[in-house]
């Protein structure tokens, strides 16, 4: 059995805890709109990824139009819907899900969960921010630029990115494109130094580095490897710059562009798939490790049980970081790279199956012999679960290269992505802000219009993509406009194509409730109190909601135990938190 | 892609040296505190700003790191022929090397609280790297005299690159080195003082370095390294 | 009670679908059968750890659900039950990645006796060269392509005169004879996927990419390209036809070569 050591009215002297200066603002200007305060810095990158992932996401549903119901709507010719699937999959991943997780739960979160009153770098967190905003501003400009945005896919592959046979390829769309995403490493790699160093060196006395939530865990793990794979994109990024503006072949071979020879030629595109997968494959696990981590707290809280096997799970997490830098390859199996790398990465891709299963049987574990509340950040996390599983589990067909090569480049792998990387993420993004929203705004959100959202949301999606690893199999393409008249597709496939596009449209519709009850509650949510979820982490001991600017009032907190003390035999309440030196509560309010 | 291997891979030790000593293998559930065996602060008693330059420096490294890799593999192309390098930037190399030593000294006089010195040696650190600049520029321009254009061949357009952003991060140092020079004539706190000549200093010693590897790489002198290399991974 | 049901039947539902989808592999005209095979295995390993996560977590929302004067466990850790677990694991991927690799080293590997055809991508259309009545296929280079020698063959080469050139129109293959397929490129990246012969590869622009396989079946098959190469991606089709050796032959002798095509000056129609 577990040994705790009550320590009897062990409280220390708050003077004596080390503090730091605290930047205050004066004008209306510097509080609300140029603040350096990590929490109104937080909301500001929360709006601008939600409203940006709003246009994605109507993006998708035109995409989704042309497929269920080819040729229906004659503005969405070839070149737009090619410019809509780059556009949605660009903004989605980077401008969406990664600054969402980072730039928005990260900068909220970090600094409450480990007693710091800010982050370390407070002026550059908030240069960070005002990048962010300048290079979705300079995305968005490719809608209006000359010949649109570029559609040469997310993944801008060369040669064709830069031909007039792609949208953009020879105009600005392509130039609008490369300059937002420099924008963006130099912005996020500001912020990215305050998160790291805030976790190193703004910890409050007590909070041990295992003393720290699993999210904190999470996110700091992904920060640390996007400041190290970014630069990959920021590199091809400049060298695909230089190819357009300045005619170089760092990535142009010898070309005959529509009956054109092409000068000067020698590059190789194989070199801009090194450098992009490089980053492409940590930077999916840069969206997924901050899922994880907060996922794990979702359902500590909620079943109020202890996270099982905490230990494994950081280490699950740091091995998971380290080996999504060695696997990026498989991303190239069929790309006519050297044969014999197939053998290396297709053996690591499956190794980091290992600590990544081992964190869902963690989770499932937790479950066991918990004591399950069905709240929707449980429904939420349970619905991450099912997808994650589905969506990391058909990785492995992809990541064993042979079984990859049919499969590569058909909707298998969209149905794959998009489960284990869409669906699943965002499930817990909304569970995160169904269960934060009450730390944030003091409110709770509405809670019918919450399980209408999710339940459609998640049978929804399931909907979508389940089927569509189907498609995959039967050899249609990814990335066609249109499948059109083929010898060997059953015409069944065009029904399940026009399927999957209502039930798109439909989940669509669900998120603009969800939208709705995001403000709606902000205004007539239930009062929440300080602890609605009577959670053990610190974030949710501060003296006001929302806490204050400096979070923690005159003095700060002091650790005295790790974030999951639920259900400890012996205390009186099922839960104990993190500041609170003994198993019973003080006796008068909150803990000093 | 092997440069950029090479470089995660020293990466991943200090890592791991760091994170051995963290305690990653302790039990937390069964070490609820005494207050008394709390630690007076957590985290190194390095200075955050430190931390962060050291981190930001991982990161520099690594973009200089895949741009190595990303020469070396465009190397093997068969439209590569080596161009020369300019006399002037063994010039500028000096220069650069200069303006290290020269903040070196500033590092030190701070310390003694030799404000009078600290502020000439940053001055002097502050135009070794205007010089190395200006001399980076004119060295394009010889280049573009004698014909050698960006778009020629890979080595050219390689050649520009490289020294480009070389160059930004220098200009990005002289910023950050501007201001901690008229912090030195405004009288700051000596302590404020010494941390931002600490920061520029390390951050100039690190640009130093990256511009000796770079050099290297592009003089030639490198190549029998890296057909090495190249011969023992194939 | 409600969830955990859902989520049994969302498990049911995704079991059904498995077993009773329409959509499923297109009938295989290749050797690849072990691409399949490995792929089998994969559906099940995964099959099997999908339904029992879910049940598991179905079975835990109906004991475990909160209760009034429920309380949960506590239990930080379990050394052994997480080894065991990681080993369960760790075995399950070695016998998903062994066949997989076993296989892999085939594909890699082409026999001796395998014929080469060399396949073209250009924007938006596929050709084909066969190496003619001397076995072996001329140098090409994008640099030498012009309007009267569009796949680039390098003249002064003697081994291209004979070769045979298709500008556009279908490739034929012999039933049964292991072949490997040359790819090349004259522009961006396209992808030659036939999904029956499973097997595929990216032609990158500026080299010569491969892959290689056996047709085991006659009949007629649709080329797809497989690598977004702009707007008229999906529009790049072709047609393989697998035919039976004299079939084969009676058609190669109607096909145009490389002499004749540069004699006449201009592109020559392919005859089918």
């Amino acid at each position: 059995m577990v040994d705790i050591r009550a320590g009897a009215g062990d409280m220390i002297n708050p003077a004596e805890v080390e503090d730091v200066e605290l930047y205050h603002p004066h004008s209306w200007w510097t509080k609300y709109v140029f603040s350096q305060d990590a929490k109104v810095i937080a909301i500001q990158y929360a709006s601008t990824a939600i409203a940006i992932g709003v246009v994605a996401m109507v993006l998708s549903w035109l995409m989704r139009l042309q497929l269920g119901f080819p040729g229906s709507f004659s503005f969405i010719d070839p070149e737009h819907y090619y410019q809509f699937i780059t556009m949605h999959g660009m903004i989605m991943v980077i401008y969406l899900l990664t600054a969402l997780f980072l730039g928005g739960f990260g900068n909220y979160l970090i600094p409450l969960m480990v007693g710091a009153r800010d982050m370390v770098f407070p002026y550059a967190n908030m240069l960070s921010y005002w990048l962010y905003l300048l290079a979705v501003l300079v995305l968005v400009a490719g809608f209006f630029a000359p010949g649109g945005p570029t559609g040469a896919g997310w993944t801008l592959y060369p040669p064709q990115v830069l031909l007039s046979g792609t949208p953009g390829g020879r105009d600005w769309g392509i130039i609008l494109m490369l300059s937002s995403l420099i924008l963006f490493i130099v912005g996020f790699t500001m912020g990215g130094l305050n998160y790291v160093v805030t976790v190193l060196q703004g910890r409050t006395r007590g909070m041990t580095l295992m003393r720290m939530p699993l999210t904190v865990w999470g996110i700091f793990t992904a920060t640390v490897m996007a400041l190290l794979a970014f630069p990959a994109l920021f590199v091809a990024c400049v060298m695909l710059l230089f190819d357009r503006l300045l005619g170089t072949s760092f990535f142009m071979p010898a070309i005959v562009e529509m009956g054109e020879q092409l000068k000067p030629g020698g590059g190789s595109p194989i070199l801009f798939q090194h450098l992009f997968w490089f980053f492409g494959h940590p930077e999916v696990y840069i969206v997924a490790l901050p899922a994880f981590g907060i996922v794990s707290d979702l359902i500590s809280t909620h079943a109020r049980k202890n996270i099982f096997g905490y230990r494994m799970m950081v280490w699950a997490i740091l091995i998971i970081g380290a080996l999504s830098f060695v696997v990026w390859a498989h991303h190239m199996y069929v790309s006519g790279m050297n044969p014999n790398f197939g053998f290396f990465f297709a053996t690591t891709t499956l190794i980091i199956a290992v600590p990544t299963a081992i964190k869902v049987y963690n989770w499932i574990l937790t479950l066991w012999r918990g004591d399950i509340h069905l709240t929707l950040p449980m429904l939420f996390a349970l619905a991450f679960i099912v997808t994650f599983v589905n969506g990391g589990l058909t990785g492995l067909f992809l990541g064993n290269v042979v079984v990859d090569v049919p499969l590569s480049d058909t909707m298998f792998v969209v149905a794959h992505f998009h489960m284990v990387m869409g669906v699943a993420p965002l499930l817990v993004i909304f569970g995160a802000i169904h269960h934060w929203y009450p730390k944030v705004t003091g409110r709770m959100l509405d809670e019918t219009i919450g399980k209408i959202h999710f339940w459609v949301t998640f049978l929804g999606t399931y909907a979508i993509f389940f089927p569509m690893h189907y498609l995959g199999l039967v050899g249609v393409p990814r990335r066609y406009y249109e499948l059109g008249e083929t010898v060997f597709i059953p015409p069944s496939v065009h029904t399940l194509n026009e399927f999957i596009t209502v039930a798109a449209l439909i989940v669509g519709a669900a998120q603009v409730l969800f939208l709705f009850s995001l403000v709606w509650s902000l205004f007539r949510g239930r009062p929440a109190g300080g602890n609605p979820w009577r959670a053990t982490t610190l974030e949710w001991q501060t003296p006001q909601t929302p806490p204050a600017h400096g979070n923690w009032g005159r003095d700060l907190p002091i650790v005295y135990r790790w974030p999951y003390d639920y259900s400890v035999p012996g205390a009186p309440e099922d839960f104990i938190p993190q500041n609170q030196p003994s198993l019973e509560p003080p006796m008068h309010g909150a803990v000093a | 892609m092997i440069a950029i291997l090479v470089f995660m891979a020293v990466l991943a030790v200090i890592i791991s040296w760091w994170a051995a000593q963290q305690r990653l293998t302790s039990k937390p559930w069964l070490e609820t505190g005494h207050i008394g065996d709390l630690p007076p602060r957590q985290g190194s008693p390095v200075a955050a700003a430190k931390v962060g330059l050291g981190i930001f420096l991982a990161v520099v490294g690594a973009l200089f790191a895949l741009l190595i890799s990303a020469y070396l593999t465009r190397m093997e192309g068969a439209d590569w022929w080596a161009i020369p390098i300019p006399r002037l930037l063994w010039v500028n190399t000096a220069v650069l090397a200069g303006g290290s030593l020269a903040l070196q000294r500033a590092k030190t006089e701070v310390r003694r609280g030799h404000i009078e010195a600290t502020r000439l040696f940053l001055l002097m650190g502050l135009t070794a790297g205007v010089l190395f600049l200006g001399g980076q520029i004119v060295a394009w321009r010889q280049l573009v005299a004698a014909g050698y254009v960006v778009a020629d061949n890979p080595s050219n357009s390689f050649f520009y690159m490289i020294t480009g952003l070389h160059g930004l991060h220098i200009l990005g140092g002289l910023a950050a080195l501007g201001r901690t020079t008229s912090r030195a004539f405004s009288g700051v706190r000596r302590e404020r003082l010494s941390l931002s000549v600490d920061l520029c200093a390390v951050y100039w010693h690190f640009m130093l370095a990256v511009w000796l590897v770079l050099f290297a790489l592009l003089t030639g002198w490198a190549n029998q390294f890296a057909g090495l290399c190249r011969a023992l991974i194939t | 009670m409600a969830v955990a049901l859902i989520l049994v039947l969302l498990v049911i539902a995704s079991v059904a679908f498995h077993l009773l989808s329409p959509w499923w592999w297109t009938p295989i005209a290749s050797n690849w059968q072990y691409i399949d095979n490995t792929t089998s295995i994969t559906f099940w390993i995964t099959g099997v750890v999908f339904v029992a996560v879910v049940c598991f977590v179905a079975y835990c929302l109906l004991r475990y659900r909160h209760r009034p004067g429920s309380r949960a466990a506590y239990e930080p850790e379990n050394r052994r039950l997480e080894m065991w677990l990681a080993g369960g694991t760790a075995l399950g991927v070695a016998a998903m990645l062994t066949p997989g690799l076993v296989v892999w080293k085939q594909f890699i590997t082409v026999p001796r006796d395998a014929s080469e055809i060399e396949v073209v991508g250009q924007q938006w259309q596929w050709s084909f060269r066969l190496p003619g009545a001397d076995g072996r296929l001329g140098r090409a280079d994008t640099r030498a392509v012009s309007a009267d020698n569009p796949l680039g063959v390098i003249k002064t080469d003697p081994a291209s005169l004979d070769d045979v050139v298709i500008n556009g129109g279908d490739l034929h293959l012999p039933v049964g004879k292991p072949v490997r397929v040359l790819l090349r490129s004259i522009d961006v990246l396209h992808d030659f996927f036939v999904p029956e012969f499973r097997a595929k590869m990216d032609m990158i622009p500026g080299s010569v990419t491969y892959f290689w396989f056996t047709p085991t079946r006659t009949g007629t098959f649709e080329i797809l390209c497989a690598e977004l190469c702009g707007v008229g991606h999906p529009q790049m089709r072709g047609t393989v036809v697998v035919e039976d050796e004299d079939a084969y032959r009676t058609w190669l002798q109607q096909q145009p070569t490389f002499a004749q095509m540069m004699a006449s000056g201009e592109q020559v129609q392919p005859a089918n």
